[in-house]
């Protein structure tokens, strides 16, 4: 130690002590900085960090509901949650994605377009989510990727709940289908409902009753790290579960009334007209709504839209079709009620009609005329020539006021989705729509529900449920509870309700009288049928021309329409058939409504419910 | 050292200073003090890393070897650190050289030496060779020290800081300058050489922001000047972490449940940004519980350089610790948003081996100032 070294001169250790000072002044001020920050930060702003450390921490999960399940009358279900696999994939487990899915492929069959949205979805997903890569694995896919499971690392076979429509194409356009929720439906609706559901009705009761079905949605507290990854589930507030709903539909009539129409494009309706209760609603050709609910590509949706027989086309509510003859017992009604007929009263049929100053000749479908015809055989052999006449005195603001009533032109309410209003013109109706007066002619083509007059098979069901009911409309409906609502329809009253007995009268004959059109389906029938045939023109036809069935494409074949309620005496079922490009009501369309009507009228014989008389 | 001659207790315990300082040369309250923040860093570890004994073990063991160092360094009286001072500087700056040629990659910068078992960084001996460099320079001439001594330290002070800046190493870079400024502060230089410094630095910074600085090292700037400019991204870390501490409140959440912390929002979490964890676990109460022991023990090195016997003593008495000051400060104040976000550990508490032995190897230089003293001063 050098004695430099070791000088201690008064005014050095002034300076270096004075320096110390200062330093401790500084270090004083910078800790009380730190220690106004922290405060700052931890008592001033206390709540708003507080608040921003929980939302770090806390993830809301939605968690879904058990979508209701769907029965028919007597509890069969049509729609169900069935435990399905799926095909998930998490990312971060994977090293080699390409080589995963070459090797993946060789066990489960995956198309490039189910490889594409997978591909898509994994570029948005983070890398410890799974990512679903195929829906609906067949037992046997199952079966192959749980042998290989060692094979593939971060591939998961995940069970979820898929809705399954066990009746598969027949209950299609009743029950509906369910599928992925569209942008545009979740912009309709509270999204917040449907985060965790990723299915919406499309179609049908699922689509209807989507509110009801669908239940509400529950919510898990998630603890999740900086990551998002999930760690423990904090709370949970457990969903709540649709409705089951039970139709009024009976399944195994939906499966004769499609069995009737058989390969035929067209649709039948029945239902009760005590009640409105639709019993059957079926139109052909279906779609398999097992196919559409889940996993579909929508490249086989859109063939099914492609396909020019329409198979989504919901006939029953939606097919606007001319009635023809189906009109009639309603018009013989109507003007008997207002006085321009008298039923009692016979005109003489040569099969030809002329309006004064009308150069045109109106045919009847019968060249050769029916001969003398009062209102009950002109509407059991469907005699134009009489409805002609009675069309050409009533005039067309009276039909249209009359018909109206009994719901032609206007909806019946049903509770499903799509349904379309039928027409029955007017004057005021073809002024509004086409901007042109009316003819004369034209109320005479009424006269045999032909010219503008169109009408689904819904609302001619309903309407001849009012027959059966003698004026006492039904709003068709699925849900057995009913919903409260006002029946659009009002009922009529007539000043001589015996009319209705003629008009019902008329309806017997036709199936169960000598010449009526429908005969051939009254044979051997332990009860009777009231029934209306009608054959509707697609196409028009000249005056002079004759209609030749086997000249013309398929495509502008008459529709064969059908009409009925059973039995007449205690009515059960009303029925209407509608058979596109069909031919003649009374050989194709009648016999369908026999079968529909005769398999419900034994089950209710089995059932104790009615008794006819049957051996 | 007040003491009243009469109990027992005193009396045991002014025996037990005695032999700490006379035999082991060691300083009771220092070793006292640190050995209290170690052990509280120890706690607030355990809770940083989820409960998990192993790391802290690793970390326990870190503190045996500093503490060990801090022995060893204790025992070297003043005099001879003085004498191999030059030498000791010479010794680091050519293993920076060295650094700089062979120097080992890691995390884009170049820091350390293989040495095969162990990973030298030899920019951390500089945090302690060149306060003794500058407090050798200065302490030969008279005190205050003159512009010519001033300028010759300023000097020494560039060549080691240019070496640690261009590794990168923006954090032991500044400390490194901070302890030599430090030195020459404390040895009297001119208020007016001050302001001219402050004056050129300010007037270097649009130079150096253009020039000098790194991609990462403006966006650190710009994110402390506005956090939320990217949350995600660069203001991530700043963000999270004042979350935490403002989180923890008065009270704190409790020790091991800070969700900050455990969920791993926290980056960083058991080095540079363990602070976070701690206030939020500990709350207001226990920043300044800490805080307390932090200027515990800045004002007994303080005590140590103003009791000091001769210049070289007190300027690195001083000097040392004002460089575990300026740690805290730069450390506190980063992790809590008051500062840019510089790579420096919280002294004594963040996990991590290299810088815990130089601050405890530094504590043992103060012990040997104040133990070698002559008995026939104060």
């Amino acid at each position: 130690m050098s004695l430099e070294l070791l000088r201690d001169k008064t005014g050095e250790k002034r300076i270096v002590r004075g320096r110390i000072g200062v330093v401790a002044v500084i270090v004083a001020a910078a800790f009380f900085a730190l220690a106004a920050r922290i405060s700052y930060l931890q008592v001033i702003e206390y709540d708003h960090f507080a608040a921003r450390s929980q939302d770090n921490r806390v993830r809301l999960a939605p968690l879904a509901p058990t979508r209701g399940l769907i029965r028919d009358r007597d509890g069969r279900i049509l729609a169900e949650n069935r435990p399905a696999f799926r095909l998930t994939v998490i990312p971060e487990q994977v090293d080699d994605m390409p080589g995963l899915l070459s090797a993946l492929g060789e066990v489960v069959e995956l198309d490039p377009e189910t490889v594409a949205t997978f591909r898509d979805t994994l570029q948005r997903a983070r890398s410890f989510q799974e990512v679903p890569l195929k829906a609906r694995l067949s037992q046997a896919e199952v079966a192959a990727l749980s042998v290989n499971r060692h094979r593939f690392p971060g591939v998961e076979v995940r069970p979820h709940l898929a809705r399954h429509y066990p009746y598969g194409p027949i209950g299609s356009h009743v029950v509906g289908y369910v599928g992925r929720i569209s942008e545009a439906e979740l912009r309709e609706r509270d999204p917040r409902r449907y985060r965790g559901t990723s299915v919406i009705g499309k179609s049908g009761v699922e689509r209807w009753y989507e509110d009801r079905l669908r239940g509400e949605m529950g919510l898990a507290r998630i603890e999740t790290n900086a990551l998002g990854r999930s760690l423990e589930t904090l709370e949970r507030q457990a969903p709540q579960p649709g409705e089951d709903l039970q139709l009024s539909l009976d399944i195994e009539l939906q499966s004769v009334a499609a069995d009737a129409l058989g390969d035929h494009r067209g649709a039948i309706v029945a239902m009760d007209p005590r009640s409105g209760e639709i019993l059957a609603l079926t139109s052909r050709p279906g779609f398999d709504p097992n196919a559409l609910a889940d996993g579909l590509e929508p490249s086989s949706f859109e063939a099914l839209r492609a396909d020019p027989d329409q198979p989504l086309f919901n006939r029953a509510l939606r097919g606007r079709y001319p009635p023809g003859s189906v009109v009639k017992p309603f018009l013989a009604l109507a003007a008997a009620a207002a006085g321009v007929i008298d039923p009692d009263e016979t005109m003489f049929c040569n099969g030809r009609y002329h309006l004064p100053d009308v150069e045109r000749t109106w045919r009847d479908w019968k060249p050769e005329g029916h001969g003398r015809v009062d209102l009950i055989q002109a509407v059991a052999q469907s005699c134009d020539i009489y409805f002609y006449d009675l069309a050409y005195r009533m005039g067309i603001d009276a039909m249209h006021e009359w018909m109206t009533r009994f719901g032609f032109g206007r909806l019946t309410g049903i509770d499903l989705p799509g349904e379309r209003q039928g027409v029955m013109p007017s004057r005021a109706w073809k002024r509004r729509n086409l901007d042109e007066p009316w003819y004369h002619g034209e109320t005479v083509n009424t006269g045999i529900g032909q010219g503008f007059t169109l009408a689904t098979p819904i609302q001619m069901a309903a309407s001849t449920a009012m027959l059966a009911n003698r004026g006492e409309p039904v709003r068709p409906r699925l849900l057995r509870r009913a919903d409260g609502q006002e029946n659009p329809i009002e009922p009529l009253r007539l000043d001589d309700e015996s009319l209705w007995q003629v008009t019902i009268d008329s309806m017997v004959e036709t199936v169960h009288g000598r010449q009526g059109t429908a005969r051939a389906i009254g044979r051997e029938l332990p009860y009777q049928i009231a029934g209306k045939t009608g054959t509707a023109q697609v196409i028009g036809i000249g005056q002079d021309e004759e209609y030749d069935e086997d000249a013309l494409d398929e495509r502008f074949h008459d529709h064969a329409l059908f009409t009925a309620f059973a039995p007449v005496a205690d009515p059960r079922i009303s029925v209407a058939v509608v058979v596109e490009n069909g031919g003649s009501g009374s050989q194709t369309a009648a016999p369908m409504a026999r079968t529909v009507i005769d398999a419900w009228i034994r089950q209710l014989e089995d059932e104790g419910e009615l008794v006819t008389g049957r051996p | 050292m007040s003491w009243s001659p009469e109990g027992l207790d005193q009396t045991a315990r002014r025996a037990t200073g005695s032999l700490l300082q006379r035999i082991l040369h060691l300083d009771g309250v220092l070793l006292a003090l640190i050995l209290l923040l170690s052990g509280i860093g120890l706690v607030v570890l355990y809770s940083a890393f989820g409960g998990r004994i192993e790391p802290v073990q690793g970390h326990w063991l870190r503190l045996a070897i500093g503490l060990g160092a801090m022995a060893v360094l204790a025992q070297i009286p003043p005099s001879r650190l003085y004498r191999m001072a030059p030498w000791i500087f010479a010794g680091v700056t050519l293993l920076l050289i060295a650094v700089l040629v062979i120097g080992q990659m890691g995390g884009g910068a170049r820091r350390w030496l293989d040495l095969g078992f162990f990973n030298l960084q030899p920019s951390e001996f500089m945090k302690l060779a060149l306060p003794m460099m500058v407090a050798w320079l200065v302490a030969r001439d008279t005190l205050p020290v003159s512009l010519g001594g001033s300028l010759r330290a300023l000097a020494v002070i560039a060549v080691p800081v240019a070496m640690i800046g261009i590794q990168p190493d923006l954090g032991t870079a500044i400390l490194v300058a901070a302890a030599g400024v430090a030195v020459l502060f404390l040895a009297g230089l001119g208020w007016r050489f001050l302001a001219l410094g402050a004056c050129l630095i300010a007037a270097a910074a649009p130079v150096l922001w253009m020039f000098g600085m790194q991609d990462y090292q403006k966006d650190r700037v710009l994110t402390f000047l506005d956090p939320e400019r990217d949350p995600l991204g660069a203001g991530y870390n700043i963000i999270q972490s004042q979350i935490a501490i403002g989180s923890g409140g008065l009270y704190g959440k409790g020790w091991m449940d800070g969700t900050q912390a455990h969920l791993e929002f926290i980056p960083e979490r058991h080095t540079d940004f363990v602070f976070a964890v701690m206030a939020e676990e500990f709350g207001f109460l226990g920043v300044l519980l800490v805080f307390g022991v932090y200027l515990a023990i800045i004002a007994r090195g303080l005590w140590i350089a103003h009791e000091a016997q001769d210049n070289f003593s007190r300027l690195l008495a001083g000097g040392i610790t004002l460089t575990f000051f300026v740690y805290c400060f730069v450390n506190i104040g980063m992790v809590s948003g008051l500062l840019p976000v510089v790579g420096l550990p919280l002294p004594l508490i963040s996990y991590g081996g290299s810088s815990m032995v130089t601050l405890l190897a530094g504590f043992g230089i103060l012990m040997a100032i104040h133990t070698h003293r002559r008995m026939w001063s104060s």
